[in-house]
């Protein structure tokens, strides 16, 4: 079987790629400032509404409802599809998908083709497939546009330049546009509207992903916030959208709830400036060839995790990047896949399906269980108690090791107060360690801990001693 | 009222002053107050690190220690979740465990506990006491009734001080940098007193303090609701 290229070649563990990350202090004052502002945002659009918490309760109930009735949705959607005019192919894994997109723009002899920016495409690599195929691939989201002529790695699900301040992007547009241009936002965007322009006008075929499918009107919708998807997703003559298989909701009636809860969430807005529907094929009017390849990727198999299935329930707003103190400091790439932050720590591995992989294992425990990140989630995926579950079953894929045999024996002494007491007067000696009531270094693994923090010296006497001579 | 003390394993290993200080202010209050000797861990560490295995026999062990109590205590908002948030899922029926603020307030009613505490104090809310509890505001309510203490808002004060149980030694550069983060808001508050109602998390922030010589003390909410003027918190060396 192929490599998922969910996650990137070659990429460290969390650890080692957090240790390069955290020293980059340039990164680091951007993410502050970045993830603070979009935080407050998102908290003042939250705060407006009385039913917040009753919509999320809704948009729980609707995506556990699509898993659970996913077989016969699909089937109605490709029905409806089909029936509008639309042509559905399936793909098991990325290598398909990939393939299946390829044969498609040989088909409309199509060199260069124009995309809307989208999760299902960057996690499946259909940027390199293409150009392996010899099809270029532009990217006409502002944020995106600067990671492909960056020739970087995307940091964010919703902006995924997050991590480059104005004065980088100025340069990256200079040196790949060939164009002179200030810092200035407004010039910026000017310059990436002339480049991509021209794009828009000459290319016949488009790629999207999708936010939504609704299987019962066969409609496809895509949110954005530019005005470049609506381009993408009109001017071209065909358009290719590809999508992952849980992005079905059953009826237009669903959009509702997600329509509020999907802006609020991610950009703080309270209603989305460009939403896209289209329905098969018009005539007359927009892209005359439609095709919608539904993905699987790793999805059946996460649907089989009663714990772990909620994390398809995701919408793919942010919120939970945008709040999660690990992120903030870390940034999306230390996570090694195009699914960062709290959310990328519970779906990269379940979607690359192999947890004896140490950069997919380490993900779990990229965490401080906080909690933040399940506050925010709009559809209520309980994040933490995800990553408990997947930990568990890291623990279990690893076997025995130095770690699990120390847990093993720590269990065995907390399962008897008797063993536990002499533990702990043993455990207490360790104050001959400490100077002035503290103690500044310990051997491995405690010098994890020491490496940044003193430790108090443990008393002489501990609580159940006092107690047992005072009150016993 | 009879309550049972879950002291927790931290606690009364590390920080004995804080099991003594809720036994003394549950009895001025009019409790009276058991330790069932039988009681050790509730098995946090090993259910959060991927050990669920080894955390059943734990949780079993705290619901046959503690299940003869009306009301279990617990100086900790994040064992207390532990206990209510993950235990049943372990297939336990746990006794009904209170945070010690939340028992304050929501089960004796009360708020002004009597306490003379002259310090400047901040606050730091920890992660699971916010957000798995929903112990809220209580905490501060009590604090903002201690006779003498002067209380200063911490900035950015729901943010994760990055201990996270085994994380902090995991992921230890990580949880270095959102440590320094919240030292620089503790700093920031001149406070000469960090309080919370987790001595993990104490121990987390105050270690980082300790290091930096930057002369804050981190006291457990407990010990300063304890203080009364007659009988004076005093700073154990």
């Amino acid at each position: 079987m192929a490599r998922n290229p969910v996650t990137w070649l070659g990429s460290p563990t969390f650890p080692k790629a957090a240790h390069t990350a955290l020293a980059d202090t340039q990164l680091r004052q951007n993410l502050r400032k970045a993830t603070g502002t979009i935080r407050a945002r998102r908290a003042a659009a939250v705060a407006e509404m009385t039913d917040w918490e009753m919509l999320r309760v809704a948009g729980e109930q609707i995506k556990d409802d699509v898993l659970a009735r996913l077989d016969t949705l699909l089937v109605q959607l490709e029905e409806s599809v089909t029936a509008r005019g639309g042509v559905v192919h399936w793909a098991r894994d990325a290598e398909e998908a990939n393939r299946i997109v390829l044969d498609l723009c040989r088909a409309e002899n199509a060199r260069e083709v124009v995309k809307v920016k989208s999760m299902a495409t960057a996690e499946i690599g259909l940027n390199e497939a293409l150009e392996a195929g010899g099809v270029q691939a532009v990217e006409t989201d502002l944020a995106e546009l600067i990671v492909q002529l960056g020739d970087d790695r995307p940091s964010h699900i919703l902006v995924p330049a997050i991590h480059r301040n104005r004065s980088e992007i100025r340069e990256i547009f200079q040196r790949r546009m060939g164009v002179e241009v200030s810092d200035e936002p407004a010039d910026l965007a000017e310059a990436a509207r002339t480049y991509l322009r021209r794009k828009f006008l000459t290319t016949k075929v488009a790629i999207s992903g999708a936010n939504f499918a609704v299987a019962d009107t066969g409609s496809i919708v895509v949110l954005e916030s530019e005005g470049n998807g609506r381009m993408c997703l009109t001017l071209p003559e065909t358009l290719i959208t590809v999508m992952g298989i849980e992005k079905l909701v059953p009826s237009w009636q669903d959009l509702e709830v997600f329509l509020q809860l999907l802006p609020r969430s991610s950009t703080a807005e309270r209603m989305n400036p460009y939403t896209s529907v289209w329905t098969g094929v018009t005539p007359g009017d927009g892209p005359q060839k439609f095709h919608l390849v539904l993905i699987d990727n790793g999805r059946t198999a996460t649907l089989t995790d009663s714990v772990g299935r909620q994390a398809l329930r995701c919408i793919r707003c942010s919120a939970c990047l945008n709040v999660c103190p690990v992120y903030e400091r870390t940034g999306g790439q230390s996570y090694g896949s195009v699914y960062p932050g709290p959310i990328g720590a519970i779906l990269t591995p379940q979607l690359v399906g192999d947890l004896t992989d140490p950069q997919a294992a380490s993900l779990p425990y990229a965490s401080s269980l906080c909690g933040a990140c399940f506050e925010v989630c709009p559809v209520r995926i309980d994040i933490p108690s995800v990553l408990t579950h997947l930990r568990a079953e890291v623990v279990e894929a690893k076997g025995r090791t130095a770690e699990s045999v120390a847990m093993a024996a720590a269990a065995w002494v907390f399962r008897e107060s008797s063993r536990y007491e002499k533990a702990q007067k043993a455990g207490s000696l360790a104050r001959f360690l400490a100077r002035d009531g503290r103690i500044t270094s310990l051997p491995w693994p405690g010098s994890r801990w020491t490496s940044s923090r003193d430790v108090p010296a443990p008393p002489a006497e501990s609580f159940r001693a006092w107690w047992r001579k005072n009150r016993g | 009222m009879k309550v049972a003390l879950f002291a927790t394993c931290l606690t009364d290993t590390f920080f004995p002053e804080t099991a003594r200080a809720v036994v003394r202010l549950l009895e001025r209050l009019g409790c009276s107050v058991e330790f069932p000797l039988d009681q050790t861990c509730c098995g946090q560490m090993h259910f959060n690190t991927g050990y669920r295995e080894h955390s059943k026999p734990l949780a079993r062990k705290y619901t046959e220690v503690f299940g003869g109590y009306d009301h279990v205590v617990v100086p900790s908002g994040s064992c207390a979740g532990m206990v209510r948030e993950v235990h049943p899922t372990l297939g336990e029926s746990p006794p009904r465990t209170f945070e010690l603020a939340e028992f304050l307030v929501d089960v004796l009613g009360v708020t002004d506990v009597g306490a003379w505490f002259p310090h400047r104090v901040t606050y730091h809310p920890t992660c699971h006491s916010l957000r798995m509890l929903g112990v809220g505001d209580k905490p501060l309510a009590l604090l903002r009734s201690v006779k003498a203490l002067e209380l200063v808002e911490l900035p950015g004060s729901a943010q994760c001080c990055g201990f996270g149980g085994t994380f902090a030694v995991k992921n230890a550069e990580t949880s270095t940098a959102m440590l320094a983060d919240k030292m620089r808001c503790v700093l920031d508050t001149g406070a000469e007193v960090l309080c919370a109602g987790d001595n993990s998390c104490l121990m987390h922030i105050g270690g980082g303090l300790s290091r930096l010589r930057a002369g804050v003390r981190p006291v457990h909410l407990a010990e300063i609701l304890a203080s009364t003027e007659e009988d004076p918190w005093r700073a154990t060396p």
